[in-house]
């Protein structure tokens, strides 16, 4: 049985868990007003907003997702919001407000998605500027404003909300008309069902669904499914010492929020913002991204440059220890057993000596995958390399470890010529195949650059693009 | 810092704009647009009982069907029943222009994703389970994917079609300088967020309602008929709004009809027919992709003297609506400029790919890229800026186009000069120089792209529509079209005619569905037309009602009629406020058995064309803009963003600046995602590999250009406009154009051995190849 509340009403289902969310929403309980544009979480016209309660049961935090890769089960115990759950009586919320009087609907399909992102922002803890508005509605494709409307609605809502920074209360939300006023029971209401059972089985494990309900849903939605996302022993971020433990069920929107971690990792959102949507990093865990074993994984890259260990538990508690970088064995098939689970991965943190960089290239720069994405990580002590890690995605059968290039660079003094000399073994470890994504031929000279730009962008001071190529 | 003079008038204009967005009207759908309220077609409550289809398709491009075993898919538990082209009692053959497409494949398939047979189950859960249960084995023949190809192999979808004017072939021996090249453009998923579908309901004595998400409801009911062998009128076709359309859903949406309404047929039973995405991006056709050549001639004062240009348009697989997009590339072959000597030829090449069709500009935008990029060669060649070019042959009033219509009302020196004074162009471009000079890991790009778009659609028989206007006798009104609505705000612009007309508040007024009963034989929704059309008639229909009710005001008060005027709800005489009230006066004119019903019919005038010598006067007029695009690159990465575009556009007298300005930026957008990110990619044997919003991209939040400014040109407007408001649906997605031209500007800063291409799109992949290229 999964139990939650959906907008103002309390669902007990025995539906199956693996069903999508969007589905139970539009079909189960005609709210029609969520829209199927995808079924790939690409285009955000079924964005819902998912509240979780907080640890101590006073408060719930609202997160956005596209509901069409959100497997049923995971709503357990939570708030689902739709654009429906968003309404006023007889007047438009101020996120509604400021599409409406900035055109920013036209054919208004994809405007229900907007509308709900844009509350979730409102909801959210972000300090209420436009940009991180913005933010809030990366996941959102629309076809016919060319978006500058919603920019200005974006705006206008920031205002109503008196660009506030982070926090704005419930009952501050429902009297400027951002929300209505059923939201504040919902902390109460929640509560009375976080005591009962988690929806557990022995199925197909799911993490956050962003990829495995995109490549083969329709193994899933008739069945029951095992959603990791919602199991305690899986989720969360640990610091013991120099070392950082993330549970595999952690969400790319965890690390995003996690202060001690961005402090580490001064450029992480900027990182991060190139990784997905905000709906996407809400969902999405390492563990899903790791086991999934696209070559061209973002979050794979840049936990292979932290030189991360990965360790998987089995169905009797055993557990193994294993190198990220030895995790793959060929295309898309890595070293987990049927009965195995990714449990956390675990990294060194960077110390002062440290330098991390993360690069990605697509055809478009967010909400997008890449044609080649790499990461570098760097120590550097008295003018000399002590350690370093390269990885790169979109050259190789699997998520690359560039373990030459890596090795070449261990006690050099970086100059141009180490640089340069270090692409060329570099470009004897990769092998670029074209496919829809580019060429080889581009593949091989975007990695190049990106190898360069790891240095132009790390060392600002010391590096420019022409001590590296003609013509600049 | 710059100043200057102009700056403030800048700041004046924009002011002015920004008072006028305030008041100005909101799309009538906004309130239930944000709410999640408004309906379309998968919204729909069904009926109990309905069935739900998936379209089992061709896996390969081409090849003769040997064998197809539906046996197990149709012993699938929940399986209704499985339609092939065997169950259709009337013509297999739809096609609005050429009757060339089969509605399912008989023995042989065209493309890949080309509809072999509809699975009819009692979900589309179902469904889709049992149609990976059908075997099919095919013979494979050759596949051509490319328009080249298929013209060597004479592989035509009919006759190709030339524009003369002047004597090109002479006049090129007189020019100082001729060149000559190749273009590319790809083409472009529409990628309506509403994929394609349709509900079909049955009626009584066999009749069938259709809902569809369609531009083109006539389309959908007459073809339904002559698949099922049906007379039009027991089809009744149903359109409450799409979500999005583009063209897409012009020729399209059809055949999703067809097939849920054949199933409805002959199962007695609600059928309901949505494609999923990766269908829809499979089974449909996109915008045309164009192999083009030229050859341009020019003085040595840089006046074009003669352009030739060789147009293989894709077709793909059938007719579709290529040869009427073929038609448009060549008239807007000169784009804004006067070329007194010009030969166009356009080729519609049939080839394996699914049916290209109707998108935003209808072969303009192809048309129009192939001569900015013979002027770009020129003036790389001549080692002068292609702005000089460009400006030195806008169209002047009275100069002639190629097809014959005298250019009257020219605005394209105003909007021209207009951008360079008002945008300061001379500061623009030194920033940009200055920016290129301090920069060495970034560099900007400048383009200008002036339009010309001509308004009617070019077969002149489709030029018309009809309106039906009901006062109900408590003094509201209800209003229907044949315009669709897809966003474009034409429902918006029809209640404002009728509310302005009549003097009543905008919630008197409400805009029924478009509905083939109500308005019949319609031409779609398309053109950029729409409002126009369906504009001047509702303004006919309205008008004539208002005469009416001027009469009986007229008898009630005992005035004479020419002092009786309709303002706010009232019934004012000489000005003067009477009694007499809206309501009060349709109180009357109901008890004096006045008709409150009026139904106008209006046909565009003066436009006519002669295909026999390719010259007439086939549109109603032209709408003009240019825009100024600034480009940034990284030269490491080969990314871009857009930093500026900056656009002075031709609106007429707009009667909706809010919609007005919608349709401008998202028409805008829409070029720039054609001309950079936006691109289709099928492989050799014909198979669609962007098949994904995964691998085809749209523009997202990010990707747009940092700053849009859309500004009016002052003008008159044109009276064959509706209230002189001109047609904004198609010109602005040109301004787009510019984006490749200022990319390619930005490259050859960074390298000065990066040879010119015309190869659209221009994705990040092409500019880093050309930014490290020899």
């Amino acid at each position: 049985m999964i139990e939650f509340i959906l907008n103002n009403k309390t669902i007990k289902t025995s539906l199956p868990s693996g069903m999508t969310l969007l589905d139970f929403v539009r079909y189960e309980q005609r709210l029609t007003g969520t829209k199927i544009g995808c079924r790939e979480g690409d285009c955000g016209a079924c964005t819902n907003l998912v509240g979780s309660l907080n640890e101590d049961g006073t408060a719930v935090s609202y997160q956005s997702i596209t509901s069409c890769i959100s497997p049923l089960g995971n709503a357990h115990g939570k708030h689902i919001v739709t654009v429906e759950g968003t309404n006023l009586e007889n007047k438009l919320t101020a996120a509604q407000n400021a599409m409406k009087d900035n055109y920013a609907t036209q054919c208004g399909f994809c405007t229900p998605g907007f509308v709900v992102s844009l509350t979730g922002f409102a909801l959210s803890n972000t300090k209420k500027t436009t940009d991180n508005a913005l933010d809030a509605i990366s996941g959102n494709i629309c076809r016919c404003t060319g978006y500058k409307s919603i920019e200005r609605a974006a705006y206008q809502l920031c205002e109503k909300l008196e660009h506030s920074d982070s926090n704005i209360s419930m009952d501050t939300l429902i009297e400027k008309e951002v929300i209505p006023s059923y939201f504040k029971d919902i902390p109460n209401r929640l509560k009375a069902i976080q005591s009962t059972q988690q929806p557990n089985s022995n199925k197909k494990a799911v993490y956050g669904g962003t990829d495995i309900y995109v490549q083969k849903a329709d193994s899933l939605i008739d069945g029951e499914v095992f959603t990791v996302g919602l199991n305690p022993d899986l989720k969360g971020i640990k610091i013991e010492g120099d070392k950082c433990t993330l549970g595999a069920g952690t969400t790319v929107t965890d690390l995003w929020n996690h202060t001690e971690l961005n402090r580490f990792f001064p450029n992480l959102r900027k990182h991060l913002k190139l990784v997905s949507s905000e709906q996407i990093r809400n969902m999405a865990s390492f563990g899903g991204n790791f086991v999934n074993a696209s070559p061209i994984g973002d979050m794979t890259i840049f936990f292979l440059a932290l030189n991360s260990d990965i360790t998987i538990q089995n169905k009797d508690g055993n557990e193994r220890t294993i190198a990220l970088k030895d995790f793959y064995k060929s295309y898309k098939t890595f070293d987990l057993k049927e009965d195995e689970l990714l449990k956390t991965i675990s990294f060194k943190l960077p110390t002062k000596y440290s330098k991390f960089n993360f690069e990605k290239v697509c055809k478009r720069t967010h909400l997008d995958i890449a044609s080649v994405n790499s990461a570098i990580h760097l120590k550097i002590e008295n003018d000399t390399v002590s350690e370093a890690h390269v990885s790169m995605g979109g050259v190789f059968e699997i998520p690359k470890y560039l373990h030459k290039t890596s090795d070449y660079l261990k006690g050099k003094t970086i100059n141009p010529d180490v640089i340069i000399k270090a692409n060329n073994i570099l470009q004897t470890e990769i092998s670029p195949i074209s496919d829809v994504r580019g060429t080889s031929d581009y593949k091989r000279l975007l990695g190049r650059q990106l190898f360069f730009a790891h240095f132009t962008q790390l060392f600002p001071e010391q590096f420019q693009l022409n001590d590296f190529v003609a013509h600049a | 810092m710059h100043k200057n003079k102009s700056h403030n008038a800048l700041d004046i204009l924009k002011s002015d704009v920004q008072t006028s967005l305030r008041s100005s009207v909101k799309n009538i759908d906004s309130f239930t647009h944000v709410r999640g309220e408004s309906l379309y077609v998968d919204d729909v409550n069904v009926r109990q009982g309905t069935f739900y289809g998936v379209v089992f398709d061709a896996t390969i491009a081409h090849g003769k069907i040997k064998n197809v075993d539906y046996s197990k898919a149709a012993q699938l538990e929940g399986v209704i029943k499985i339609f092939t082209h065997k169950d259709i009692p009337g013509a297999n053959e739809i096609g609005g222009i050429i009757a060339d497409e089969p509605l399912f494949a008989i023995d042989e398939v065209h493309f890949s994703g080309m509809p072999i047979a509809l699975i009819v189950a009692e979900s589309e859960f179902i469904a889709r389970q049992a149609r990976r249960l059908i075997n099919i084995e095919f013979e494979e023949l050759p596949v051509i994917t490319m328009a080249k190809d298929a013209k060597e192999k004479n592989s035509l979808i009919n006759k190709p079609r030339t524009f003369k004017l002047g004597e090109p072939e002479d006049v090129f021996k007189q020019c100082d300088y001729v060149f000559e090249g190749e273009t590319f453009s790809n083409g472009q998923e529409h990628l309506y967020i509403e994929a394609q579908g349709a509900y079909a309901e049955p009626l009584e004595n066999g009749n069938i309602k259709i809902t569809s998400s369609t531009q083109g409801p006539t389309a959908v009911q007459a073809t339904t008929a002559r698949v099922l062998g049906f007379p039009m009128h027991k089809i009744e076709v149903d359109v409450t709004r799409l979500g999005g359309g583009f063209g897409g859903k012009e020729d399209q949406a059809t055949p999703w009809a067809v097939m849920a309404a054949l199933a409805t047929f002959h199962l007695k039973q609600s059928v309901k027919l949505v494609l999923n995405r990766h269908d829809d991006l499979r089974m449909t056709g996109k915008r045309h992709p164009y192999e083009s050549s030229y050859k341009i001639g020019l003085s040595k004062d840089l006046k074009i003297l003669a352009y030739e240009a060789e147009f293989l348009q894709n077709a793909g697989a059938s007719a579709d609506l290529s040869p009427a997009v073929a038609e448009r590339t060549l008239f807007h072959a000169t784009n804004s400029y006067f070329v007194p000597n010009v030969k166009a030829t356009v080729y519609s090449c049939k080839t394996h790919l699914p049916p290209n069709t109707a998108f935003r500009g209808f072969g303009g935008p192809q048309g129009m890229f192939v001569i900015e990029s013979a002027i770009a060669h020129a003036a790389k060649e001549l080692g002068v800026s292609p702005i000089k070019i460009q400006e030195a042959n806008l169209l002047n009033e009275n100069d002639e186009f190629l097809y014959g219509q005298i250019a009257t009302q020219v605005e394209a020196k105003n909007s021209w000069n207009s951008a360079k004074t008002i945008f300061d162009l001379k500061s623009l471009e030194n920033e940009v120089e200055d920016f290129n000079k301090n920069n060495k890991a970034f560099k900007k790009g400048l383009a200008l792209m002036p339009i010309t778009f001509g308004i009617s659609f070019t077969n002149t028989q489709m030029n018309h529509a009809r309106a039906l206007v009901h006062i109900y006798l408590d003094g509201s009104v209800g209003i229907s079209t044949a315009a669709v609505e897809m966003g474009q705000g034409v429902n918006t612009k029809m209640l404002q005619i009728a509310a302005q007309v009549f003097s009543i508040d905008k919630s008197k007024v409400k805009i029924e569905s478009t509905n083939t009963t109500r308005v019949a034989n319609t031409s779609p929704s398309a053109a950029s037309s729409t409002a126009d059309l369906n504009g001047k008639a509702t303004l006919k229909a309205c008008n004539n009602l208002l005469e009416r009710l001027k009469e009986v005001a007229s008898i009630e008060l005992k005035v004479p009629v020419d002092q009786i005027e309709l303002k706010d709800e009232c019934v004012y005489v000489n000005s003067k406020k009477s009694e007499l009230t809206w309501n009060k006066l349709i109180f009357h004119a109901m008890a004096k058995r006045v008709a409150l019903t009026e139904n106008a019919h209006y046909a565009t005038p003066e436009i006519h064309f002669d295909k026999t010598k390719e010259k007439g006067h086939p549109f109603a007029y032209h709408v003009y803009g240019t825009s100024i695009t600034i480009v940034t690159v990284d030269c490491t990465r080969g990314t871009y963003v857009f930093d500026d575009v900056k656009i002075i556009h031709d609106y007429g007298k707009s009667m909706s600046e809010g919609i007005d300005l919608g349709q401008c930026e998202g028409g805008l957008v829409q070029g720039i995602g054609w001309m950079t990110m936006e691109e289709i990619a099928y492989n050799k044997d014909g198979r669609l590999l962007s098949n994904a919003l995964s691998t085809y991209k749209v523009p997202d939040i990010f990707s747009v250009p940092k700053n849009i400014e859309i500004l009016p040109l002052e003008t008159k407007g044109n009276d064959m406009a509706i209230l002189k408001s001109k047609a904004v649906g198609e010109p602005p997605l040109m301004y787009g154009i510019g984006t490749y031209f200022a990319i390619q500007n930005a490259i050859r800063a960074f390298n000065p051995n990066y040879t010119l291409k015309f190869h659209a799109p221009m994705t990040p992949e092409k500019v880093l190849m050309g930014l490290y290229e020899n």
